[in-house]
């Protein structure tokens, strides 16, 4: 039994809420380690309220015991806060093929406070990223709401073909 | 529960108090808000401070050494909670909701961004996480005091009463009572002063983009409920989220 394999069985587990992407590309594991027999896995939550963590942390405990390890041990760590950096490109890569766009630039500036949806591309201290619609490819699209379906996502839609899609926020 | 004789127990209960009231009052919007863009928003704020709420509660049940984030948020009275008035002001119509909200977020932006260098570095953590939500909360705030302030005759209208009416309930959270000045003294929490004076200028500056007339900050400020002496509405608030655990203790789903 050794670390990486632990790792590539944690590659197997699925987001709950966005099931083409792993809990390893989506950057939520940050640490495997062997303390004696026991598998120590840390992991981080994406948004302080995601109601999803309590089940991506029963799914990697499942999915341990499953393989026949039976000492685990989660540790829900909090700093460094989870950050969109963190996702793989094979983990954006899916997203993009599921239809939601993936995270564009680094994470959040969070010293920007102004402007949003009314001040456009450039006003204020908050640039609104430009975002590809994942049906079509134009980079032709409009932000409709900071908040979407679920904490992690904003609401667009396409000016070219017209869908509405989710963009997974910058964090 | 009573007194809390610990500062910083009663600093954590402020905190968690603030964010689970505010969050069961835009809960109670779900599946109301005047578009559906803004019913997600309503309620992704709501997630957010629940989430908030659990990590300083959960710290404040550590430190207390009984109970649960649980126990604290569903088994205490009025008179044990910590929360300042505002958040316990009703949700009014949508310039009272974003106007309440408003205020909240510019405070809670800045005191946010004071913990980050806190000395206890469990309250940096949790700042660390919460910031880049509360982020998102005032840019969105400050974007819809200004549509409705710049907007039509009677959104300006509303707004500006929302403002003005809720103005005594702001200043709350920036008299610091005894537990307040032991956390600042222990380097735990950022001064009163230092976080007035940034809510006072983002205010002022985005109620001139809105073209609203900013209340006398010299004004008379309501007090009371960060010492748990709440407003009639507290009780309603308490009466709808305790329900469940007062009337089936212990209840799981």
């Amino acid at each position: 039994m050794n670390v990486a394999q632990v790792w590539s069985w944690l590659g197997e587990v699925a987001d709950p809420e966005i099931p083409v992407i792993s809990i390893v590309d989506l950057g939520i594991v940050r640490a495997v380690a062997f303390d004696g027999d026991a598998c120590v896995v840390t992991i981080t939550p994406t948004y302080s309220g995601c109601p999803a963590m309590q089940m991506i942390a029963e799914s990697v405990l499942d999915a341990l015991h499953a393989h026949g390890l039976d000492d685990v041990r989660l540790v829900n760590q909090l700093s460094p806060a989870w950050t969109t950096d963190w996702m793989s490109d094979a983990g954006k890569a899916a997203l993009k093929g599921y239809g939601i766009a993936p995270p564009t630039q680094q994470a959040i500036d969070i010293s920007g406070l102004r402007g949003g949806v009314k001040r456009g591309k450039s006003g204020g201290g908050f640039v609104v990223p430009d975002v590809t619609c994942p049906n079509c490819g134009s980079t032709h699209t409009q932000l409709t709401s900071q908040f979407g379906s679920t904490p992690c996502k904003a609401l667009y839609k396409c000016l070219d073909c017209r869908e509405p899609f989710d963009y997974f926020k910058c964090h | 529960m009573a007194n809390f004789p610990d500062p910083k127990l009663t600093y954590l209960l402020r905190q968690g108090d603030n964010a689970l009231i505010l969050s069961q009052q835009l809960s109670k919007l779900c599946g109301k808000g005047p578009a559906l863009e803004e019913d997600m928003a309503l309620t992704n704020v709501a997630l957010d401070l629940l989430g908030q709420t659990r990590m300083w509660l959960g710290y404040a049940a550590e430190l207390r050494g009984e109970g649960d984030e649980d126990t604290l948020a569903f088994l205490r009275d009025a008179q044990d909670l910590r929360c300042c008035l505002l958040v316990e002001q009703p949700n009014g119509n949508y310039a009272d909701t974003m106007m309440r909200q408003f205020y909240f977020d510019t405070w809670h932006y800045f005191l946010m961004q004071g913990l980050l260098t806190s000395s206890d570095p469990r309250i940096a953590e949790i700042a660390e996480k919460s910031i880049k939500e509360v982020t998102y909360h005032l840019r969105r705030s400050g974007d819809l005091v200004v549509r409705l302030g710049d907007g039509t005759l009677d959104s300006h209208a509303r707004i500006q009463h929302a403002a003005n009416a809720l103005w005594m309930y702001s200043g709350e959270v920036f008299l610091y009572d005894a537990a307040d000045l032991a956390m600042v003294e222990q380097g735990v929490a950022p001064s009163s002063d230092s976080l007035r004076a940034a809510f006072l200028e983002h205010v002022s500056e985005i109620f001139a983009e809105a073209t609203l007339t900013m209340p006398d900050p010299d004004a008379w400020m309501q007090r009371g409920g960060k010492q748990g002496r709440h407003t009639e509405h507290l009780g309603f608030i308490l009466a709808e989220m305790q329900f469940l655990q007062r009337a089936y203790p212990g209840a799981e789903w």
